[in-house]
């Protein structure tokens, strides 16, 4: 178990040992999204914005214009406050700039609603050319880190405060645009990303053994999204259900009932999610059980549909 | 290309007055007031100041130039066509579809503009951001912005300000087109940006104040940005909204309303007429 921000700081700090011209730019959270671990190592190529990130986002992109590719870090939440200059300075401009988004969803627990990133898939994947990613585990986290450093244009990664376990087999390949395979089934599938997808195959394997195969699969790119993929489930199985720390509104949710309405399959569609409120102060567990993000929740969900 | 003198940046500086004008009376749409208040300033780096190769708009160690208020492009499509990145009639397409002389700087489909810019208070980030990567290389190049007065009121340019000063970076030089107009009225009754120079030295800025139409004043005051070490400059320069066009100094409605064929006739015979 490992929290997808910590795979972050230790996936970023080997790509700084590889390539000269990683930089990273942080606002004041370092500790908590985990580029720390950079800036101790390579205090020359990190750059220490203050609480600015509007500014933080335009620096980045200036960097990008010079061949660096800039990691910047903060909690998804507070980036996402920053639309407008995220979607002129960086996303019209196509800059190679990374952004980092961590503290994804409810999840994050007794910080509040304020602290917690659920809007950012809907915000992001609206930019024409920003890539949005949300990994699994840290195996993917880390296969994701290297794959940005050939991507072409900007990116946003939206990371876990919580610990999550491993989903991905080793040999594990990332490919951006397509969903990962996880368990089979027949009776239904649940479409899941970042800390959902492990969430969402404990429930699968409880139902396995109360005689429901459900299939599971990891999408950990909303964008570009991997269309394909959800029409050929949505036309083998009567029920296709999404789960995800974010609001149902434009989320992954979102997404994948864009590309069922298009697909003319005959699956319902079941979204788990937050339903379209803020979140509030509670403990992670409690939380997720208020919210049914957690594996009973989603157990539970699957089993009254399916009945 | 020889650098222009004072005498040759005047003369340049009205063919791009003539220019602005013709393409905004085209394009039927845009914003002449503070295209020509930042012309002389924007004439002066191109031909006077900034080193840089028109057949290598992408070269990596030409100094750079941001236009954060966007909509005073039509000045840079002007000075760039005229400096030789491209003819300058092909500005004559300015706002049209598929053009790349987009109504606010568009880094993509025009390679030569270095960052999209339009929605105000962005682009002294980007700048400082080029200009920490230059240090961070040890490259020599320099980078300068310019902003409008009206712009300053973004918060997001004081975090830039704020940032740059505490980076102590020298490579930067900014201009602030102090020409004292915004769409809803004077600065000073919309939102008030007094005292300037103060707010700049506070965030450790070095401060020039100058007449933003003197090439003389602009070229000195360039000097003394190169020659100041360990901090950033900012050149706060005064001009005039429209000017060289009588009708458009006295009226702000000059913001944002491009100028018919009569008009168009009249401010030319103005502008060759010579400036005030």
């Amino acid at each position: 178990m490992k929290a997808t921000r910590a795979s972050f700081g230790e996936g970023l700090a080997e790509l700084g040992r590889e390539f000269e011209n990683v930089v990273v730019l942080d606002a004041d959270l370092s500790k908590s999204t985990q580029s720390a671990k950079f800036a101790k190592e390579f205090p020359e190529r990190f750059f220490q914005m203050g609480i600015q990130e509007a500014n933080m986002i335009g620096v980045a992109a200036g960097m990008s214009f010079s061949g660096k590719i800039p990691f910047l870090c903060s909690f998804g939440a507070f980036l996402t406050g920053r639309f407008d200059t995220i979607r002129v300075s960086v996303g019209y401009a196509e800059a190679n700039v990374r952004l980092v988004g961590t503290h994804a969803g409810v999840g994050i627990g007794e910080d509040g609603t304020t602290q917690m990133a659920l809007e950012d898939f809907a915000c992001m994947r609206s930019i024409p050319g920003m890539a949005v990613l949300s990994p699994a585990d840290d195996r993917e986290t880390k296969a994701m880190l290297r794959y940005l450093m050939d991507h072409k244009g900007p990116a946003y990664i939206r990371l876990t405060r919580q610990a999550v376990p491993e989903v991905n087999k080793e040999g594990y390949r990332f490919e951006l645009g397509k969903g990962v395979e996880l368990k089979a089934g027949t009776k239904a599938v649940v479409f899941a990303t970042g800390n959902q997808t492990g969430l969402s195959l404990e429930a699968a394997n409880a139902l396995e053994s109360e005689g429901l195969d459900v299939a599971v699969v990891n999408i950990h790119s909303i964008k570009p999204f991997d269309s394909e993929l959800v029409q050929k489930w949505a036309n083998k199985v009567p029920f296709v259900f999404t789960a995800e720390d974010h609001n149902v509104v434009g989320g992954l949710g979102g997404v994948v009932a864009e590309s069922m309405a298009e697909s003319g399959a005959s699956a319902r569609l079941i979204r788990i999610g937050v339903n379209d409120v803020f979140g509030e102060s509670g403990t992670p567990q409690s939380l997720y059980e208020k919210h049914g993000l957690d594996a009973k929740g989603i157990k539970a969900r699957i089993k009254q549909v399916l009945s | 290309m020889e650098k222009l003198d004072s005498e040759g940046l005047k003369s340049q500086a009205i063919k791009s007055r003539k220019l602005i004008l013709q393409m905004l009376e085209k394009a039927g749409n845009g914003h002449p007031g503070g295209s020509l208040s930042a012309i002389d300033i924007i004439t002066t780096l191109y031909f006077n100041e900034m080193r840089l190769d028109p057949q290598k708009p992408t070269w990596e160690d030409r100094d750079r130039f941001i236009l954060s208020k966007g909509h005073g492009v039509p000045a840079l499509y002007a000075t760039l066509g005229y400096r030789g990145y491209f003819d300058p009639q092909e500005t004559m397409n300015l706002r049209q579809l598929d053009s790349p002389f987009q109504g606010h700087p568009d880094r993509v489909r025009l390679p030569a503009v270095e960052a999209s810019t339009g929605s105000l208070g962005q682009g002294l980030s980007v700048a400082q951001g080029i200009a920490l990567s230059a240090r961070l290389d040890k490259k020599d190049f320099r980078v300068y912005c310019l902003i409008g007065d009206g712009e300053t009121q973004e918060g997001q340019i004081w975090e830039s300000v704020m940032s740059a000063g505490n980076y102590k970076l020298d490579n930067l030089c900014l201009f602030l087109d102090w020409n004292k107009y915004q769409i809803d009225g004077a600065v000073e009754d919309v939102m008030d940006l007094n005292p300037i120079p103060e707010k700049f030295k506070a965030f450790k800025w070095h401060v020039i104040s100058i007449n933003g139409h003197d090439v003389d004043q602009i070229q000195n005051a360039l000097k003394e940005a190169r020659d100041t070490k360990g901090k950033p400059t900012v050149i706060i320069a005064d001009t005039v909204k429209g000017k060289g066009v009588s009708f458009m100094e006295v009226d702000n409605k000059w913001h944002g309303v491009s100028p018919n064929k009569e008009e168009l006739e009249k401010a030319i015979s103005e502008i060759e007429g010579g400036l005030k």
